[in-house]
């Protein structure tokens, strides 16, 4: 069932066989697998087809540098696109496609792309499909039909995801061996510790290393640590979580994936968890990453990075093949020849382009009579669908030029090994710089730029030894700078099953070639966008000599694995076409996450039902129960309108307003903002807010008053009272109740902090019941109160406090409709009640609810703006016909901006009302009002309808527009231009069409 | 995402704070005195720095008091608040 | 030297002979020490004005001087959306000369910008959403701009993975449709424009910042780089991210605030989003790249960075409102975000023109807005220069206009980051 499972060893549990499928065949592996490494197991070498050629590929890599083995998992609902089948821990029953290759993975009709491979050199695209224009998207849609490495599932997602806030003084990133010694230390001092791993299982490199701790297996030492580790309180360990994303200060993103496996913890809970931590230090143990070497079709599946092969071997107890043959510029690689040679396989040659080889490493292989070629390159590898044979030569000293003396050696399996890669994406994240280390032919991190340090392979330090001892010097170190005590413990005594003193590695970007690199078949540097030496020299040549140019130019590191595998490959064949040192050609940045993070955790919690909070006023239940209709404003859900069975909006409205006309009605305005300002300043406070003069407001008094934005554009407007000497109170729009609270306190306490000013949001302590109507008084008058409802004692424009039917009341004698109407503050809880006891009073006067729109109509038939639709944030109140409003006598907000020559201009956008000339229907709001029809573009505009509705009361539709020089042109005819071509007739008119002059609201 | 020490609360996430641009921008005494291009200056110049910005934000999620932060407008680091 | 033409026989020449005899794209010449133009900043905005000089004012002995690499700033890091339906006329007539020009750009340089004009939504989720895209849409068409108003059922049929279900939080209401907009291939478009410009003899000059700007008697006279000092009398600046830093190198103060802007893109999926999703009241823009990759941009910081980096929770914003939209994306999964730095000025409209020092241009603040005007700024950018006036199309966007109160403010009409 599995030919290439060894029959012995790795951390698998034989005993509890797996079934899964890819691509529609079953297979079968076991618990502790990946799906990489039951692929293996099972003998599939092609996983893959690479992005423009559709060249057949294998697994490469073990961990997150892999570029190949990407698979869509599960179906439906739940699929998950493009995943790296080396990250995907092996489940009963788990499903896995390849998106790529049509119709199959080993018959791909697309690779017929390789042929005309010449002509896709890099930068291909842009140099053709120009002409004729119209064909580009023709073109373009077999691109994106070609493109693509997974399928987006189609339905909403099923799971859900959390953001978890978590603190802690020591963040170590990584669960290997440095990581572990860092956190140990770190938590043996009592700091609380948190320490994240990507994998399944804590451990990292310890898990498939072949060295002894303390003279026991790593495996044993892992172990104790690991309980050591979990006994602590305050240390949390993250298996299946990897440290994605550095920010600044010291904030830090962790992806928990909890519930990608079935047999995964928290079964029931969030799918995955985002960690959004904040941390005193971080430790950065994140490892390296194992180069490939680039050599004439290297892409061959059964090539596969050396480390890569050695953990299948040993942790998985998988052997990808029979005869294999090492290809290295270092003595890491000949670990690799070790453990194939320990598990019977046969090593063909190992080729080490150092003539003078590996240390004692090399020792046992020999007596084990496997050949070492030391001196020689790999120029070639054979085998579409999988490696049959390599082709190898002898190289000068400085591995820069090939001999000759050419041999083919037979293999099924090709283990490289180009030296290996400090994984400083979180180092670089967090804004430090890297730089280039000639010994160890690698990019080391420099001087942490926040309070972070790395530790291990990532800081370029490879030996099991020196991780340790660096994990707990900056394990202490971090618990030390947090204020905790180290204390003393030993580092495990590192000993090794094999010989130790090593070669130094022999830098080897790509291999040396007879003739040019692009004369000899394609050397890929990312494998996943197929880009090659080729390509990057060729991008060179055009010009594209920045390390950013060519990465663009050529694609290289844009595939899903981010350039883990490539990039520092390519940069050096950079360096060789430049002539320059890899340390000029200088780096990119490395951008956030680490690895791929789902939208969903990105989101967590706020999507669907939670996406933005949803606010009721008080009396919402019975609204609903009512039948109301509802319109969103802002954040609030407001009635927009009642209907009774058979109406629609306009039937509604009408009979909605023709109450509020002629008999009663009832309104809730709890949503408009309302703030309290009290102190011996208020007053003088209020004149340099509002327009109008406020002194001369009586105790009992109320006025209309607006605001501006210091560049003199009306920012909100309501009503401001006197409720007391120093108290005052003043009402905003729903919309802006926050903004002008905001906008207060701050010209409060940064301007004028010397003034005596307290301001406090009531929005929500004081629920607005308007009562609107000629026989809203009578109402009033024949309930139980202690204010006198009578004209002259309770005059318009004022406010009197009292119980009403027995709740405590404040009442403003205010009219946003232009009837006789009274707005009733109540505290929120009684609110229902008090409106329940209107409602019941007012039956004899037919009460009538009316919601959002009615009351547009009742403010628009009286020429009462609303911010924000009859406004936009470039009209002034001089547009407004406010004049009346602005205060001579003193200067306030925005008053200086009124004088700038624009906005004295007479052909400004000024408030109007339009009558509609031909039919009954309203004009479209929106609508865009010209002189005359017809015209070329652009026609000249002169405004637009600001509102428009049709008014019930007055028989006929109303509109309210923003027209140029409107106010002088009273009675011209001008035009709404519909988006259907046809031109309207509209009236010029007071924008003041119900009871001009005030009548009914000082009744 | 920024940590912010707020003089009245202590250290909390930017997520709390509302940003208020350039600080030290006095409002005139007397608007009418000033030239339109006096007053422009005063409504929209900016200095904007590439470097140290001392700049206005507001606890808005908690005790919604004002305060100035001296901070690096490259590194985002916060040099003094006061 | 003659300039290559690409084509599809220029491919098949150069594939016969293995890609081995293309000519460079661009030179890289020393700067001379004295040219009649400077364009400061080599990014999309920076290399137009430069070809546009050449080509349409015959000024040829230009150069361009880039601080770092060409389109490395924001022209590289931006959502390459384009359109033209802005509200106010000037602004409309200035995108749609941008949008004109981009529609014949890849022949005009011989080099494919791959422009798409796969169309533009820009969603309303309230009654006051669609009464502003009613207006905008109006003036659009009287300003000979395409735009449409289409209903949920009209976005749902082009849209298939769209959320129009109204009982979401925000439902979607109707949207304004330009079909005409798109997307571009950011990178080919300053390469491009770098190509056609050096064929025209513009020296384009990479790795020379600017780092002083030398005046005599309120005129300009060159600048100072770190490759030495270069003399002109007309100098051209538009360095997106930094212009207020460059005018301080000449004593002017500038009304411009610099911020992050952030964006990120998913992993690379088969076509599933064939057009461009904007939304203000949810915010959030999306498109998919022809390799397959979900491009969404974020809101914008609120405070002023030049780390061309933001901060996370503006991440998690943009992602919850795409999948308010989406909902089935919640399984796509990021791979990488970055940031860019936006010039934001009070009336979201930008400044081209002339500044209080003669022969000094500036054209900067155009927000998250400049992508879409790449070539129409370079083209009215190259005018003022050339002429030492402003072309009318960008005449209303001078500096003087905060004084005298004449802003355009776009804030209102497109509430989305542009």
């Amino acid at each position: 069932m599995q030919p290439d499972r060894l029959s012995t060893g790795g951390r698998i549990d034989r005993s509890l066989p797996l079934t899964f499928r890819f691509n529609g065949r079953t297979c079968q592996g076991y618990a502790g697998d990946t799906l990489a490494s039951a692929l293996l197991a099972n003998g599939i070498r092609v996983v893959g087809r690479s992005f423009k050629y559709h060249r057949p590929r294998g697994i490469m890599a073990i961990g997150a540098d892999e570029p190949n083995a990407i698979v869509q998992l599960g179906t439906g609902a739940a699929t998950i696109p493009g995943l790296r089948a080396t990250e995907v821990e092996l489940y009963d029953g788990l499903v896995a496609t390849t998106a790529r290759g049509w119709p199959g993975l080993k018959f791909d009709l697309l690779s017929v792309n390789e042929f005309f491979s010449p002509l896709l050199s890099a930068g291909f695209y842009y140099k053709t499909f120009m002409a004729p224009g119209f064909l580009w998207r023709w073109y373009e849609h077999g691109f994106r039909h070609a493109s693509g490495l997974g399928i987006s599932p189609r339905e909403t997602d099923p799971d859900s995801y959390e953001h978890y806030n978590a603190h802690c003084d020591v963040l170590v990133a990584g669960g290997g061996p440095a990581g572990l010694m860092a956190a140990l230390a770190a938590a043996k001092s009592g700091a609380r510790v948190i320490i994240a791993d990507e994998q399944g299982e804590m451990g990292g490199s310890l898990l498939s290393d072949g060295a002894t701790l303390n003279g026991n297996p790593a495996g044993v030492w892992l172990g104790k640590a690991l309980d050591e580790l979990q006994r602590c309180p305050e240390v949390i360990i993250l298996p299946r979580s990897t440290v994605s994303g550095y920010y600044d200060h010291n904030f830090l993103t962790i992806l928990e994936r909890c519930r990608d496996h079935p047999n995964q913890r928290d079964a029931e809970g969030v799918r995955q968890r985002l960690w959004r931590v904040r941390a005193g230090r971080v430790i950065l143990a994140q490892g390296s990453h194992e180069r490939p070497l680039v050599f004439p079709d290297n892409d061959r599946p059964g090539v596969m990075l050396a480390s890569a092969l050695s953990g299948y071997i040993r942790r998985y107890g998988v052997c990808p093949g029979r005869r294999a043959v090492i290809f290295a510029n270092n003595d890491g690689a000949y670990l690799t020849a070790l453990d194939l040679v320990q598990v019977g396989a046969s090593v063909s040659a190992i080729i080490d382009c150092r003539e003078y080889g590996a240390g004692a490493v090399a020792e046992p292989l020999r007596e084990a009579g496997v050949d070492i070629y030391q001196g020689y390159i790999v120029t070639g590898a054979s085998g579409r669908n999988g490696v049959r044979s390599v082709q190898v030569v002898p190289v000068s000293a400085d591995a820069g030029a090939v001999k000759s003396g050419r041999k083919i050696i037979h293999c099924d399996l090709l283990a490289i090994s180009g030296g290996w890669n400090p994984a400083v994406h979180l180092h670089s994240q967090a804004g430090g710089r890297i730089h280039w280390d000639d010994v160890r032919s690698c990019f080391i991190p420099g001087a942490p730029r926040q309070d972070h340090v790395s530790v291990g392979a990532c800081n370029g330090s490879f030996s099991l030894d020196a991780c340790l001892e660096e994990g707990k010097q900056a394990g202490q170190e971090a618990a030390r700078a947090c204020g905790f005590e180290p204390a003393p413990f030993s580092t495990p005594e590192v000993g090794r099953e094999r010989p130790g003193e090593a070669h130094p590695l022999q830098p080897l970007w790509r291999v040396p070639l007879p003739r040019s690199p692009r004369r000899h078949p394609k050397q890929f540097i990312d494998y996943q966008n197929d880009t090659t030496v080729a390509d990057v020299y060729q991008a060179v040549q055009e010009g594209y000599r920045n390390v950013e140019h060519v990465k663009r130019y050529t694609a290289l590191g844009f595939g899903t694995d981010q350039g883990k595998l490539g990039n520092i490959n390519g940069m050096a064949v950079l360096a060789e076409c430049l002539g320059k040192p890899v340390a000029e050609v200088g780096t990119t940045t490395f951008r956030p996450p680490y690895t791929a993070v789902s939208f969903g955790a990105c989101a967590g919690a706020a999507v669907g039902d939670l996406y933005d909070p949803v606010r009721k006023t008080a009396l919402h239940d019975w609204h609903e129960a009512a039948g109301a209709e509802f319109e969103v404003v802002g954040q609030w859900l407001r009635p927009w309108y009642y209907p009774r069975a058979g109406e629609g909006l306009d039937e509604a409205v009408a009979r909605e307003c023709l109450a509020a006309r002629r008999s009663l009605a009832i309104m809730d305005a709890s949503t408009l903002g309302k703030i309290e300002v009290q102190g011996p300043d208020a007053a003088t406070f209020l004149e340099r807010i509002y327009t109008h003069n406020i002194a001369r407001i009586e105790t009992g008094r109320c006025a209309y008053g607006i605001m501006l934005g210091e560049d003199g554009m009306v920012m909100d407007d309501g009503v401001m009272a006197r409720l007391g000497g120093q108290h005052y109170y003043l009402t905003t729009t729903t919309g802006g109740a926050a903004r002008v609270l905001g906008w207060l306190e701050q010209w409060l306490q940064t301007e004028w902090p010397e003034l005596k000013v307290y301001l406090t949001s009531v929005t929500e302590r004081w629920s607005t019941i308007a009562l609107v109507g000629p026989d809203s008084r009578k109402l009033l008058q024949g309930m139980e109160s202690d204010i006198d409802f009578n004209r002259e004692d309770f005059p318009f424009m004022s406010v009197r406090s009292g119980s009403l039917a027995g709740f405590a009341t404040r009442i403003f004698r205010v009219s946003f409709s232009g009837e006789l109407a009274y707005e009733i503050n109540v505290e929120s809880d009684f609110a229902p009640a008090l409106w329940q006891t209107l409602m019941a009073a007012g039956q004899q006067y037919g009460i009538t609810p009316y919601g959002t729109e009615s009351m547009h109509v009742l403010r628009a038939e009286k020429g009462f703006i609303i911010v924000g639709q009859d406004t936009d944030g470039s009209v002034t109140p001089l547009d407004l016909g406010l004049t009346w409003l602005l205060s001579r006598d003193k200067d306030y907000l925005g008053k200086r901006s009124l004088a700038r020559p624009d906005c004295r201009r007479p052909d400004r956008k000024q408030l109007v009302g339009l009558l509609c000339e031909e039919g009954p229907e309203a004009l479209p709001e929106g609508a865009q009002l010209v002189e005359q029809p017809g015209g070329e573009p652009p026609v000249a505009k002169l405004g637009h309808v600001t509102s428009s509705y049709y008014s019930a009361c007055l028989g006929h539709p109303i509109a309210l527009a923003l027209v140029s020089a409107g106010r002088a042109r009273k009675d011209d005819v001008i035009h709404a231009a519909l988006r259907n071509g046809r031109c309207v007739r509209a009236r010029i008119v007071s924008p003041v069409f119900h009871d001009p002059e005030g009548e009914r609201q000082r009744a | 995402m920024l940590l912010i020490n707020c003089p009245w609360c202590g250290p909390r996430d930017e997520s709390e704070f509302g940003y208020g641009g350039e600080a030290d921008i006095a409002r005139p005494a007397n608007p009418d005195a000033l030239t339109d291009e006096e007053w422009a200056d005063y409504l929209f110049m900016r200095k904007n720095p590439r470097g140290l910005h001392r700049e206005q934000w507001v606890h808005e999620h908690g005790c919604r008091r004002w305060f100035v932060l001296e901070r690096d407008t490259v590194t985002y680091e916060i040099t003094d608040a006061t | 030297m003659t300039r290559q033409k690409y084509s599809i026989f220029s491919l098949l020449r150069n594939a016969v002979s293995r890609n081995e005899n293309w000519q460079q794209a661009w030179r890289s010449p020393a700067p001379r020490k004295k040219y009649d133009a400077l364009i400061v900043g080599g990014g999309g905005h920076g290399l137009a004005t430069a070809y546009y000089l050449a080509k349409e004012h015959g000024m040829r002995n230009v150069a361009v001087l880039e601080k770092g690499w060409i389109g490395g700033g924001n022209t590289g890091r931006n959502t390459t959306i384009v359109r033209s339906n802005y509200l106010w006329t000037e602004a409309a007539l200035l995108y749609e000369k941008s949008l004109k020009l981009w529609e014949g750009l890849s022949r005009d340089l011989n080099y494919n910008v791959m422009f798409s004009q796969r169309g533009v939504y820009n969603l309303g989720h309230s009654l006051q959403d669609m009464r502003d895209i009613e207006r905008r849409v109006g003036a659009n068409r009287l300003d000979g701009i395409d735009a449409e108003v289409v209903t949920p059922e009209q976005i749902k049929a082009a849209i298939p993975m769209i959320n129009t279900s109204p009982r979401v939080r925000y439902p979607i209401l109707g949207a304004s449709l330009q079909r005409r907009g798109g997307v571009a291939r950011h990178d080919a478009v300053a390469w491009g424009f770098a190509r056609a410009a050096d064929a025209l003899g513009v020296d384009i000059i990479q790795q020379c910042e600017v780092t002083g700007i030398y005046r005599d008697h309120g005129r300009v006279t060159g600048v100072e780089t770190r490759r030495g000092r270069i003399e002109a009398d007309r100098v051209g600046v538009v360095v997106a991210g930094h212009a207020s830093v460059l005018a301080g190198m000449a004593g002017l103060r500038l009304p411009l605030e610099s911020h992050p802007l952030q964006a990120y893109v998913s992993e690379p999926l088969k076509p599933v989003l064939d057009t461009v999703v904007m939304s203000g009241a949810v915010h959030g823009y999306i498109s998919q790249s022809d390799k397959g990759e979900l491009v969404i941009g974020a809101g914008i910081d609120a405070y002023n960075g030049y780390g061309q980096r933001g901060s996370f929770h503006t991440i998690e914003h943009a992602m919850q409102a795409i999948i308010e939209l989406f909902p089935a994306f919640s399984r796509v999964r990021m791979l990488r975000q970055w940031g860019g730095i936006v010039d934001v000025s009070p009336d979201a409209c930008p400044i081209i023109g002339k500044t209080p020092v003669q022969g000094l241009y500036f054209n900067c603040g155009w927000g998250t807005g400049g992508f879409k005007a790449t070539p129409g700024s370079g083209w009215a950018f190259a005018h003022t220069i050339a002429r030492d006036e402003p072309h009318d199309l960008n005449a209303p966007f001078s500096l003087e206009r905060f004084t005298t109160g004449a802003l355009i403010d776009e804030h209102g009409a497109a509430a989305v980051a542009h």
